[in-house]
């Protein structure tokens, strides 16, 4: 068959966005590592024209790119669902500060938890931080709409949310390529008014805020981001995200109001198209962030069961879901993860399992420690609290025996201002931090201790051991797990008998690390 | 052009390259002109966890997932899995996990299963041979890309000795 001429390529939705923000010309990118997001950087970072970096959390991520955007190049900020918890802080003044080249944000949710700690709804942040939400519902929208929220962070003097998913991130489709535009930098501009927010300038800027989020709902009700695909009148649906080409494909005569600008909501659209329907039907993914909104205009719509409110959604559920039906669960039976044989994590939780401690734990693949046979893993709830766990535990058991661990990345993630913690307040006990080089969990990015930026480059190392004396930690230790047992049970015997905070990093490295050593 | 919706299940355990099996098939399908559509898991399910791709192409698609009850082909890389992915199958629909034990036998480096399993169903497929090349040449490095298109065209020729 005759070629066309626009060059193609298979993309999965984080490759696609990084392309078309590459075309977008986008100049500074900063991501801590989380899947579903991780892949947004690691492709980023193959674009020369870019600056790209794994920063040291999502905090420091979000405010160095978005000074970026203060500084007058567009810039971008990735990171998962629960990453954004993280970047709060700056998140929700930038909005008030606005920006000068666009600013991006772009969010991967994970509906099912196939790689995540809880399931949480990042289309609310857009209420509570009074900012634009958009949701592409395939690769291919992900590419143009990352390019569209350049424009409208750009014309609305504001950060925007990217709402992705990991069916979006993580799914593949045919893409059109383009071309990149370069767009030069903006002068940096001292505007005391607009970037300093003590509370006399803040004032002024909420008023802005707010006669901005008006202009955008104006904004909202025009742009074809939010489109109606006219169908049969007896049927129509309200959808977003990957939700509308489930619920497409199943019904594809019916009437569609999909929705890619969905926060502010245009109200007058969805009046409109619920009154051009005999019966309409809202589908979404997850909370019922739609859903309750349409209700609370009066319009009469129908929508998922309760039950569809946990898990992701598939398009086997979409019969159910128009039905009113509720949600049949079926029992799991896919095998779950394991840690790798060979893997430097299991000495460690071999040794504690024998000791019969409570351990503290955190995020990334030891957290696998937890599952049986092993279970000597006792706590996660998120990243830096393998520390601060232990600490807390031990305020309430004061001689209970209590460990944390944690990992190399973790621990320069958040571990560092727990440990800090612990030693300011006189809190003892033993934390290790099981260093393998590499952040394993997400498929092996470099970090500030592994002396590699994200480019493979060699730069500063941080050098771990030194770190943790400066926190004020007792002793230091480092050890190979993999070298002699009777020696690391005899230290971790030792350290544990010892009434004092000590750090133990059990170092050796990943064998999945990708890099030649 | 076949104005039918293909839908594929591939499926094992982490580690057996069944996301590179099908990112062939989706070359594959985007160089023979298709639309397609392609789901996979990353992170915590690859560590030796389940791992399942779905890929469907044809004029049109939306969903990235297949349907419980309507995939044509299943290629299950581990006994043990089958079970569990038989469900997606159609009636009528093709189960080549009977190639597997062949395709064992056939290969000497179990790593390549992904690629010889890709052959066998691409003996069913529709989609021409310079989009297969092609794909292959997309998707594996110089180094390893012979070995890998002999694997194919093997694997690929074991249905007519059936
Ligand atoms: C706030 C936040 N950001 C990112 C993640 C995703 N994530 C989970 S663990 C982890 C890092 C794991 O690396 P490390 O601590 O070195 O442990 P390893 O997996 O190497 O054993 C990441 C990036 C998360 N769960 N929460």
């Amino acid at each position: 068959m005759a070629k066309k001429s626009t060059k193609k390529a298979f993309l999965s939705g984080n490759e696609a966005l990084a392309y078309g923000a590459w075309e977008a010309g986008l100049k500074v990118a900063c991501a801590y590592p989380g899947t579903p997001s991780t892949e947004i950087l690691e492709n980023l970072s193959q674009f020369r024209e870019i600056d790209t970096q794994w920063s040291v959390n999502e905090k420091v991520a979000y405010e160095v790119a978005f000074a970026a955007s203060v500084g007058g190049v567009r810039s971008l900020f990735a990171c998962k669902h629960v990453g954004l918890n993280v970047a709060m802080d700056p998140l929700m003044t930038s909005c008030y500060t606005g920006v000068n080249a666009g600013f991006v944000v772009v969010v991967c949710d994970d509906p099912g938890m196939h790689s995540s700690q809880n399931e949480q709804d990042t289309r609310w942040v857009g209420i509570y931080a009074k900012m634009p939400v958009l949701e592409p519902a395939s690769p291919a929208e992900a590419k143009s709409f990352v390019a569209e929220a350049f424009r409208i962070s750009e014309r609305f003097d504001t950060p925007v949310i990217l709402r992705m998913t990991t069916r979006i991130s993580h799914s593949k489709e045919d893409v059109a390529l383009g071309e990149r535009t370069e767009i030069p930098a903006k002068p940096l501009e001292i505007d005391i008014r607009k970037y300093v927010m003590v509370p006399g300038n803040a004032r002024i800027r909420h008023e802005i805020v707010e006669k901005r989020l008006t202009k955008l709902k104006t904004f909202s009700e025009k742009t074809r981001l939010n489109t109606v695909e006219a169908g049969s009148k007896s049927l129509g649906f309200i959808a977003s995200s990957v939700a509308y080409s489930y619920v497409k494909e199943k019904y594809p005569q019916a009437s569609y109001l999909k929705l890619g600008f969905t926060y502010p909501f245009c109200d007058e659209k969805i009046r409109a198209f619920a009154k051009s329907v005999r019966q309409c039907v809202v589908v979404e993914e997850l909370d019922p962030f739609l859903e309750e909104h349409i209700k609370t205009l009066g319009i009469k719509c129908k929508a998922k069961h309760p039950s569809f409110r946990l898990g992701e959604l598939l398009p086997d559920f979409m019969e159910a879901i128009v039905e009113g039906r509720a949600r049949k669960v079926k029992p799991m039976k896919n095998r779950p993860p394991r840690m790798c044989s060979g893997c430097p994590h299991w000495t460690t939780f071999s040794i504690l399992k024998k000791m019969g401690f409570f351990v503290a734990g955190d995020i990334g693949c030891y957290t696998l420690g937890a599952l049986p046979p092993t279970s000597a893993l006792h706590s996660c709830v998120c990243m830096g609290a393998g520390v601060t766990f232990n600490e807390g535990l031990r305020r309430a058991h004061p001689e209970g025996k209590i460990v944390g661990v944690i990992g190399d990345s973790t621990f320069v993630h958040s571990g560092i201002t727990g440990l800090v913690n612990a030693a300011y307040n006189k809190a003892r006990g033993v934390i290790f931090i099981l260093d393998n080089r590499t952040t394993a969990m997400t498929g092996g990015q470099n970090h500030p201790a592994t002396g590699l930026t994200i480019r493979d480059e060699p730069t500063k190392e941080l050098d771990l051991k030194k770190l943790c004396e400066a926190c004020g930690a007792d002793y230091v230790d480092q050890i190979d797990p993999t070298g002699n047992l009777k020696e690391y049970e005899q230290l971790v015997a030792d350290r544990i008998a010892a009434d004092a905070l000590s750090v133990i990093i059990s170092r050796h490295p990943c064998k999945l690390i990708k890099r030649n050593m | 052009m076949d104005k039918k919706v293909c839908n594929i299940v591939f499926g094992g355990i982490g580690g057996q390259g069944i996301l590179k099996a099908s990112e062939i098939c989706g070359w594959a399908a985007l160089y023979d002109g298709r639309h397609v559509r392609k789901s996979e898991v990353h992170g915590m399910a690859q560590r030796g966890g389940s791992v399942e791709s779905h890929l469907r192409f044809g004029k049109e698609v939306y969903s990235p997932l297949v349907e419980v009850g309507k995939a044509d082909y299943l290629l299950c890389f581990h006994e043990e899995e089958h079970p569990r992915l038989k469900p997606f199958l159609k009636e009528g629909g093709v189960d080549l996990i009977g190639y597997l034990s062949r395709v064992r036998e056939m290969i000497e480096n179990p790593k390549a299963i992904n690629t010889a399993m890709v052959g066998v169903l691409a003996s069913y497929l529709s989609i021409g041979q310079a989009a297969w090349m092609k794909a292959l040449e997309t998707v594996f490095p110089a180094k390893i890309l012979e070995l890998n298109k002999t694997i194919f065209l093997q694997a690929r020729a074991l249905r007519d000795a059936v």
